[in-house]
């Protein structure tokens, strides 16, 4: 029965890889792939719920192979079933399902027919990889694939300002739920020795066991799961992402923001449930943030005057009782909100073009001027302020940048006054220090050897905000993004029991990324009068082709699973001891830096509108 | 603080408001210029001006162009003439080779741009959302389940009350907030502040409101007409900007702490005046030279083919006469019924049938207008006794957003939007969101058409029209269409709507003669009218007899099922009741014929399968909640004949062509077709040119594709939520439109026509600036007159034999073909 497993995790891969070689013209093909491969899906989904209940509901946990093992690390692919995983299956299989048959007729004649399609499967490909996830390692593979079909759908009109915007913006808060698996992943290594696996976890008596004495890591691995989730299902603080979201053709949004993407947070806390199910503290947490988020989401719904964001905020509330459920172990009921609000919140998106008609006529009819509200009751000055603070969004919208990128961006900003052959300088000379510290190390005081790792990791981060907040010169930023991954390795490389062979997984991703990237804008600059990161180009326009080889540029930069560099930094945590919180937060925040660097240097020269006017090129604000 | 002369406030808001989208809320889509500010500037210069000063895109590419001459869509001939006709002859070969920078940096935002380029301050990022929020709650209409606590005592004053009693404010700092109540701060108190000199003032208004035109074209809308929405919200122009003002301030407050400069500090050079003249360019010419080639392609084989072919009236009693309205998309239906029987005559008038008033749905407070727009009736037709029910949709239902009953919905309905949605994929029906054209008015409720003495509305409306007010209206009817005698015993009168799923734009698909509603009330008025005894009585003392067999029917035609209903079929008498369901037959598969010819344009339908089942898949289309185009509504629009119908019924001309009834011997000195032009230039010459500039510029003067489209307070639509309303037509309605300009072709002698055109100046503004063509048919000499510049002159065209095709040839074609089909001759 495990076998089937593999059936559901490739079918939608090799749909997507045949999809990506159809032609561009071929409608019908392009979306027959697409409809059939997910219905195929689902047909196999519902024979493998009559089996798998024939079976009496068995756990199933199928252990792959491994891709990275040394010691006691062993980087292995695990795929595994329960009620969960069977619930998404089918919920996921048929919602996709149905928007592909949906749109194979809504998107017809669209520029990005193909795009569409095959980012769709490419997100249903990551979608299953996750759902059948049995450790956190496969489950971030998934996580990856879903971010980034995220960032290509919000982005889907590549030629308009906000969706461009709106993507990077999303994508960044995407970017702190990776990392906060990412961190996930560290302390649960060294919390079990070894890579653990959501079956192991089932094991009450070792969770116990492995918490009763590091029931801080214990805290802190379930808070840095809460935070991915969050970021996810768009929780408070990170709910205003969600109705920017809305970027895409409609059924688009219906399917992930919606349904599909939204409530995968919700996934990754019922499936790590047993980990955490004895932490009060974190339960009680988990209980108050799904508690205000439903409150302050519902608000906000009720003032929006736009449909699209008025489902969103909703949908973000409900999943916030959602949040509440599973913290009191109500599973059952879980999964069956998961799975009504899905359908709800994308009927109400498909048919949210029908509300014009729909209310208008409703109004011509039963005209009531006024009526009373629920707040209407609440004292006037507590309305209004409540009222104030709901279509401002409580501010969500500009928290992140006042209290995260803004600053980030102020530090980047004072240096301004650096020219880049000086940065330069500093930078091959720490490096090079580094070398020589790291050849002598052996004669190296050992108080101060245990700095070193902290004293370069800030130095990499440094340079990651100063290529994220870099204004003009291109080459620059990508360049230092290089010199921030190799500050890193070099940061690491302090610590005991270093092998180089973890350096080459790392670094050669990086390396080859950096590389090929630096060519593609060696390239566009002798074609294109100035390139800069000041504004958007929309160079996509001229250079599709470009574009798509300086996009997978920047996800092996990145560390998206497409090079070793993705087993790489999981090993570079992997080398980060236990009590060295400075070395894993900085080392985190410089991946968070320079992830987000370089999904900007793409966006700001191929997305966009087009810098060219010569064909039509839309208003910024539209 | 000081007010000086050079600044006129009121002149540059009204100038600012004539340029502004002038597009209505979403319920009332009506087709107009998309660059109406232009037009007392003859076409091309106006073009080139909108270029340069906005940047709008009004022309295709030259490498369009080209490759149309490549293709031969743009004939040699009519390229030759076009540069003879523009004096450039001599500049041939740069016009078919050389490449043109055609990157414009328009005039507009050059002074606001200076906040990113000189202050490196993005303004509108930290402005436009939040305004857009607060106005878009302001007007909204609807979809906020939490009624805002804003009263309706304008914009400002509304902002200031829920300020006052907060504990938090909209603004950011104290700054703007006490500019806010300080209510002696006036709007070029501000200016002073964030722009510095007053010479810059307008430019800047300018590029500020340009920078989100739709919300400031929908506000610069609803400060004219209070009545545009039904839950009415009052907003002042100027309040508008004034609040915008305050934002940037609040912004630049912010941003900059308290010390910071206007934006004139920083601007060291000279920015050229926004409405400076435009220099002629050669890039200009070229276009213009391309543009009339390509238009004049078209005109030529239209003309060659009018000339050429002209059919004898048929003699004998018809068996029945239709009067459709004059809507392209009748063009081909006409032609349909007309190949069935030689006997069938139809005609075509504008919509509203010459009855103008507001119509009043049963249980409804709201009076709609069905006529013309520019029209302002008098009357009032009220529907009653309507014994059906509306259907709810709890989708919509606003307890579904809340929390707690959302709770439950998840959990129980939830699942049963999950069928919901598969049902709606596999087997679409009509359903309660869907749009209807026959819930317009209900077939089974009655109308108030007749007045009763001293019954009035309580706004003065007089309710139905008196015997000799309906004779009037009959007999300007019949008269301007050329039908005063020959009646045949049924005679049914057309109009039209349409219906469609998930449309946020489907009041563009009604009838635009009736506002943009559906014409069934009209054409039963009409009817009830044309049967009326004492009204028929009153014709004959006025020369026109109907005899007592002949009989009125009101009827709908759906442009997108194809289908047709009937009203009041009740009231025939026995012979026409036999006759009607023989006729009903013809219409019958006359629709079917015509949903076949519908179906070669969207191009994933099979065109070849069986006529009924091609039907099928049409009328699904209608409630297809995936169907982005329900039907292709006046794409292609380019002509509009008004004569007899003689000259065109042995023409086929691809629906492509508004047919405007009119017979010169009846209105020898043009008093009816003064009306005709009035209305077709306006209105057919709106529909064109609103297509022509979507098409042209789809991002700018158009709304973009459909797909992202959010509703905005049921009045607008923008992409995502942030975003700012897009105005104009989606591409799904455009993207099989040639942008050709309409040329307007009468029946009558060149003498008359002009003198009639020259009667009303703003018709005739029309015509004398090009925006629309002119081509009078002289109906003795058989020969055809252009209008250039103030005259008419013979046309030049190439005269070539008509391509004939026999019917099947035609029904054969109509199924394999997906592009704009040439003027061809039918042989029956």
């Amino acid at each position: 029965m495990e076998k089937f497993i593999h059936l559901f995790i490739l079918l939608p891969i090799v749909a997507f890889m045949v999809s990506v070689m159809i032609p561009k013209k071929q409608e019908r093909l392009l979306s027959r792939v697409a409809f059939v491969s997910v219905g195929l899906q689902f047909i196999a989904a519902v024979l493998f719920l009559i089996l798998w209940i024939s079976k009496g509901t068995p756990i199933l946990n199928l252990k792959e192979f491994s891709i990275y093992k040394a010691n006691n690390y062993d980087f292995f692919i695990d795929f595994y079933v329960d009620k969960i995983t069977l619930v998404y299956l089918l919920l996921g299989s048929l919602i996709t399902f149905v928007i592909t048959v949906y749109s194979r007729y809504y998107l017809h004649r669209e520029e990005g027919y193909k795009r569409f399609f095959n980012t769709v499967l490419f997100f249903y490909s990551g979608f299953n990889i996750i759902i059948f996830s049995g450790n956190i390692e496969t489950l971030f593979i998934g996580w990856e694939i879903l971010g980034i079909s995220s960032f290509l759908l919000i982005a889907f009109y590549r030629d308009r300002y906000l969706p461009v915007k709106n993507a990077v913006k999303v994508f960044s808060i995407y970017r702190i739920g990776d990392v906060g698996l990412i961190l996930a992943m560290w302390l649960s290594h060294h919390l079990w020795h070894e890579n653990i696996s959501f079956l192991k976890i089932n094991n009450v008596e070792l969770v116990h066991h492995h918490l009763a004495d590091n029931s801080l890591v214990g805290l802190a691995i379930a808070l840095m799961i809460f935070i991915s989730a969050s970021a996810k299902s768009a929780q408070l603080p990170f709910s205003s992402w969600l109705p920017r979201a809305m970027e895409g053709p409609t059924p688009s949004s219906a399917i992930f923001y919606g349904s599909l993407s939204v409530h995968i947070g919700a996934f990754l806390l019922l499936r790590t449930y047993p980990f955490w199910e004895f932490q009060t503290i974190f339960k009680i947490i988990l209980i108050i943030s799904g508690a205000l988020t439903a409150i302050i989401a519902t608000f906000i719904s009720r003032v929006q005057s736009s449909i699209k964001s008025q489902i969103a905020y909703s949908s973000i509330a409900q999943i916030g009782l959602i949040f509440i459920e599973i913290a009191f172990g109500l599973e059952i009921i879980a999964l069956i909100h998961i799975a009504g609000n899905a359908f709800l919140r994308t009927y109400q998106l498909l048919i949210s073009p029908s509300v014009v008609s729909y209310k208008i006529r409703e109004q011509l009819y039963e005209y009531k001027p006024r009526i009373r509200n629920f707040e209407d009751t609440l004292p006037k000055r507590i309305e209004n302020t409540i009222f104030i603070l709901s279509l401002k969004e409580w501010n969500l919208d500009s928290l992140m940048y006042r209290y995260l990128w803004n600053p980030i961006k102020r530090i980047g900003g004072r240096w301004t006054w650096m020219n880049f052959k000086y940065i330069f300088y500093v930078i091959a000379f720490m490096m090079s220090l580094g070398l020589v510290l790291l050849y002598f190390s052996d004669k190296i005081d050992i108080e101060v050897k245990h700095q070193l790792p902290l004293f370069f990791s800030v130095f990499g981060f440094l340079i990651a905000i100063k290529a994220f907040s870099e204004r003009d010169s291109v080459r620059k930023s990508w360049t230092l993004i290089l010199f921030n991954h190799l500050a890193i390795a070099i940061a690491i490389s302090f610590n005991a029991h270093f092998d180089w062979m973890h350096h080459v997984w790392y670094l050669s991703g990086v390396l080859g990324s950096w590389f090929v990237g630096l060519m593609v804008i060696n390239y566009l600059r002798k074609r294109e009068v100035w390139i800069s990161l000041n504004q958007f180009y929309g160079h996509a326009y001229e250079h599709p082709k470009t574009a798509l080889i300086f996009l997978l540029c920047c996800l092996g930069f990145a560390g998206f699973p497409i090079t070793p560099t993705f087993i790489g930094e999981d090993l570079i945590f992997s080398h980060i001891h236990y009590h060295q919180v400075g070395l894993a937060l900085f080392t985190a925040l410089s991946l968070i830096i320079n992830g987000l660097a370089t999904i900007r240097i793409y966006a700001r020269i191929f997305l966009g509108p087009h810098v060219k006017n010569y064909h039509e090129v839309a208003k910024r604000s539209s | 603080m000081k007010n000086t002369l050079s600044f006129d406030l009121d002149k540059v808001l009204h100038d600012l408001k004539h340029h502004l989208p002038a597009q209505s809320p979403l319920k009332d889509f009506i087709h107009h210029n998309t660059l109406h500010a232009f037009q007392q500037s003859s076409f091309h210069d106006a073009l080139n001006r909108a270029n340069e000063i906005f940047g709008y895109k009004t022309y295709l590419q030259l490498s369009d162009y080209r490759q149309l001459f490549e293709q031969g869509k743009i004939s040699q001939n009519a390229l030759d003439y076009s540069l003879i006709e523009h004096n450039s002859i001599h500049i041939k070969e740069k016009v078919l080779n050389e490449i043109f920078d055609e990157n414009v940096i328009p005039r507009i935002e050059n002074v606001r741009k200076h906040w990113k380029a000189s202050f490196h301050m993005d303004m509108d990022a930290m402005v436009h959302p939040l305004l857009f929020r607060i106005l878009s709650s302001y007007l909204d209409q609807g979809i906020a389940t939490w009624i805002s606590p804003f009263s309706n005592d304008g914009f400002l004053s509304a902002i200031r009350q829920v300020e006052k009693s907060s504990a938090t404010s909209f603004f950011r700092g104290k700054h703007a907030r006490e500019l806010l109540h300080d209510e002696e701060t006036s709007l070029l108190d501000l200016l002073s502040l964030v722009v510095g000199e007053e010479k810059l003032f307008e430019h800047y208004l300018f590029d500020q409101q340009f920078s989100h035109p739709g919300w400031s074209g929908m506000v610069a809308v609803l400060s004219e007409d209070d009545k545009a929405l039904l839950d009415g919200k009052r907003i002042d122009f100027q309040e508008f900007i004034h609040f915008e003002l305050l934002l940037e301030i609040d912004a630049l407050d912010y941003y900059f702490g308290e010390i910071w400069s206007p934006i004139s500090y920083r601007i060291k050079e000279d920015i050229a005046a926004l409405f400076a003249p435009t220099l002629p360019n050669e890039l200009a010419t070229v276009r213009a030279i391309w543009q009339d080639a390509y238009e004049k392609t078209y005109y030529d084989e239209v003309i060659n083919g009018l000339l050429q072919k002209t059919s004898v009236p048929h003699k004998s009693t018809p068996l029945l006469q239709s009067i459709f309205c004059i809507d392209d998309r009748e063009c081909s239906l006409r032609r349909h019924i007309e190949q069935l029987h030689p006997a069938i005559e139809t005609y075509g008038t504008a919509g509203h049938f010459n009855v103008e008033f507001y119509f009043q749905p049963e249980h409804s407070p709201f009076y709609t207008k069905v006529c013309p727009a520019p029209i302002t009736p008098r009357f009032l037709i009220k529907e009653i006794e309507n014994p059906s029910t509306r259907k709810k949709e709890w989708h919509f239902n606003n307890k579904v957003q809340g929390l707690l009953p959302g709770l439950l919905a998840s959990h129980t309905l939830g699942f049963w939007s999950g069928l919901k949605l598969l049902a709606s994929i596999f087997k679409p029906i009509q359903n309660a969101a869907s749009v209807s054209s026959s819930r317009h008015m209900d077939t089974a409720a009655s109308l108030t058409i007749e007045h009763k003495a001293g019954e009035f509305s309580e706004d003065g409306l007089q309710i139905g029209f008196t015997v000799e007010q309906m004779a009037d209206r009959l007999e300007g009817l019949l008269m301007s269409i050329g039908l005063n005698k020959n009646f045949a015993p049924l005679i049914y009168i057309v109009g039209h709507g349409s219906s469609s799923a998930n449309n946020t734009h489907y009041a563009g698909y009604d009838c635009g003669a009736c506002s943009g509603r559906p014409g069934s009330v009209n054409a039963r008025v009409m009817s009830f009218i044309g049967n009326h005894d004492e009204v028929r009585k009153e014709l004959v003392k006025r020369g026109i007899e109907i005899p007592t067999a002949t009989q009125f029917v009101g009827v709908l035609h759906d442009t997108c099922r194809d289908e047709m209903s009937y009203f009041d079929e009740g009231i025939m008498n026995a012979e026409n009741k036999r006759l009607h369901a023989q006729n009903k037959a013809y219409y019958l598969e006359a629709l079917d014929l015509n949903s076949l010819e519908r179906s070669r344009r969207f191009v994933v339908m099979d065109s070849s399968k069986s006529l009924k089942k091609v039907h099928r898949k049409v009328k699904l289309r209608a409630v297809s909640l995936f169907e982005p185009r329900p039907e292709l509504n006046h794409a292609t629009n380019t002509l509009c004949i008004v004569g007899r119908r003689s000259v065109t019924q042995e023409l086929f001309l691809d629906r492509r062509s508004f047919l405007n009834s009119f017979d010169y011997t009846v209105d020898p000195t043009g008093k009816y077709l003064l009306g005709i032009l009035n209305a077709v230039a306006p209105v057919c010459g709106g529909i064109n040119l609103e297509y022509y500039f979507s098409r042209v510029d789809n991002q700018m003067l158009g709304a973009g594709t459909k797909l992202p489209h959010n509703v905005m307070g049921l009045i607008g639509v923008a992409n995502g939520v942030d975003g700012d309303l897009r105005t104009g037509l989606p591409s799904q309605m455009i993207e099989v439109h040639d942008p050709l300009r309409l040329m307007v072709i009468v029946e009558h002698f060149p003498a008359v026509v002009l003198q009639t055109m020259q009667l009303n100046p703003a018709t005739y503004e029309w015509f004398k600036n090009e925006w629309v063509k002119i081509v009078v048919l002289h109906p003795t000499e058989k020969k055809a007159y252009l209008f250039i510049k103030g005259a008419f002159v013979p046309y030049e065209g190439i005269v070539k034999s008509l391509t004939p095709i026999q019917d099947d040839e035609l029904l054969n074609l109509l199924t394999m073909e997906h592009e704009n089909l040439p003027v061809m001759e039918l042989n029956h």
